[in-house]
């Protein structure tokens, strides 16, 4: 009860009051995620260049030892992280009041783990359930009118914003029964460092994934902070809107000026 | 006009209408996939990785609005430009771009891209739907391709947004950080693209 009045208490103050400091202009609206103010811009810079060390010297060797694993471990790794985040994905499906998608990823949830053996295998797609699309605190705040506040970013977690850093204090008050479960001791058979040990897999394999396509962006960069910083507010401006049409979050309105036939 | 008269003048628009959709539609996919094509058919030959670079700027020459991307990215900074700056930039950019482009691309070995649907959102713009098949080491990815159709004869790519993430904008929001660091001058961002072109 006092977890839930803690997190219905952050909710209401974010959603009143973060933009109390700022110029009211933080909000992600749905057309322009530009509108996120990078307010402490000079911190943010050092800390991305604090975590940028960090990566090439730990996430990313250690990702690219990741991926000469066989393919098969890479993605039973993958299929059983995803489930574990069925985990936070289902109450925010319920917080949005998307009943429907909740029950449908409790029946994956309840299939992966159990058939799936922990989740290794996604059993659940190949009978045919919907495709999983992850929901979190953050983007439950965002569906609720809560605006994004600063942009800001976190030593070793990287980029987030003020309400999706707030959304990740959730999970650890309460919000993930995986946390619940394992670092919070209420289970015999787990520890904290089950739960540690998830989320930097869950870090290497998002790095392992994208490990062309950030050398990439960052080989072809004037301002490789910058880049991070657009893809990542588009993406939560994407996630938060839940949709797929591409042209739902577009700002179409500078294209319509520009005549070059 | 009688109501005869306005009657057939109304389907007379609504052919020419649809018709005009259609060939935007149906064009603006067959012209992504084959510019893909021809992509991966550069990519995928025996080329040397200059010969390579070569043909993809060729390509992106021909097939992509590269004014029409300098100019989305320069954002409202583009009003305040004179039109010796202007120049300055339409030079710079392209270069940069082409480099960008084709630097980019020259690391992906035949690249396997399916074209599976678009959508008409107005009468000078389609986007087109494809994926580009996962490999071993990375996963299936979708990309959209916005195409500028306003001439049907002359269709252009003017933003790749790759798993819902554009790249016009992203670069957009580069170049905006660039001139918003260096006290709003544009010669900060001319500078830094002239610099990258001749990396």
């Amino acid at each position: 009860m006092k977890k839930l009045l803690i997190t219905s208490f952050v909710a209401i103050m974010l959603a009143s009051n973060v933009n109390a400091g700022t110029d009211g202009e933080n909000d992600i609206s749905n057309k322009n995620p530009g509108k996120v103010k990078d307010c402490f811009e000079s911190i943010n810079r050092a800390t991305f260049k604090f975590n940028h060390v960090l990566d090439n010297v730990i996430f990313e060797p250690v990702a690219k030892g990741y991926r000469k694993l066989p393919s098969p471990v890479r993605t039973g790794t993958s299929n059983v992280l995803t489930n574990l985040s069925s985990l936070i994905t289902i109450p925010n499906n319920v917080l949005q009041g998307d009943f429907k998608t909740a029950g449908i990823n409790t029946g994956r949830f309840a299939v992966n783990t159990t058939v799936g053996i922990l989740g290794i295998f996604d059993v659940a797609e190949k009978i045919g359930f919907s495709e999983y699309v992850k929901e979190d605190y953050g983007q439950t705040f965002g569906k609720w009118g809560v605006g994004a506040g600063c942009y800001v970013v976190l030593p070793v977690l990287g980029p987030s914003t003020v309400r999706d850093t707030f959304g990740s204090f959730v999970n650890v008050i309460g919000g993930d029964p995986w946390y619940n479960a394992s670092a919070n001791g209420n289970n015999h058979y787990l520890s904290d460092s089950d739960y540690v040990i998830t989320k930097v897999l869950g870090g290497v394999d998002f790095r392992a994934k994208n490990l062309e396509s950030l050398d990439n962006l960052e080989k072809n960069s004037m301002d490789f902070y910058a880049s991070i910083r657009s893809l990542y507010l588009q993406d939560r401006q994407q996630k938060i809107s839940n949709s797929k049409a591409v042209t739902d979050t577009q700002d179409d309105g500078d294209w319509e000026e520009i005549e070059t036939q | 006009m009688s109501i005869k008269n306005i009657f057939s003048l109304l389907t007379f628009l609504i052919i020419i209408f649809s018709n005009v959709t259609k060939v935007h539609s149906i064009e603006a996919d067959v012209f992504i996939q084959s510019t893909v094509n021809r992509a991966a058919q550069t990519l995928g030959g025996n080329l040397t990785k200059e010969e390579r670079v070569e043909k993809l700027k060729d390509i992106a020459r021909e097939t992509v609005d590269i004014e029409g991307i300098g100019f989305y990215s320069l954002g409202s900074n583009r009003k305040n430009l004179t039109d010796d700056q202007l120049n300055e930039y339409k030079k710079v950019f392209s270069e940069y771009f082409l480099k960008s482009f084709s630097s980019r691309l020259a690391e992906y070995s035949n690249p396997e891209i399916e074209v599976n649907s678009k959508k008409v959102i107005n009468e000078n713009y389609t986007i087109v739907s494809s994926t580009l098949a996962g490999t071993d080491s990375r996963p299936e990815v979708k990309i959209e391709w916005r195409v500028y159709t306003k001439n049907p004869e002359n269709l252009l790519i003017r933003d790749l947004i790759i798993e819902g993430l554009s790249l016009a904008r992203t670069q957009k929001e580069e170049f905006s950080s660039i001139i918003n660091s260096n006290d709003g001058k544009i010669e900060a961002l001319l500078k830094n693209l002239s610099d990258f072109a001749g990396k």
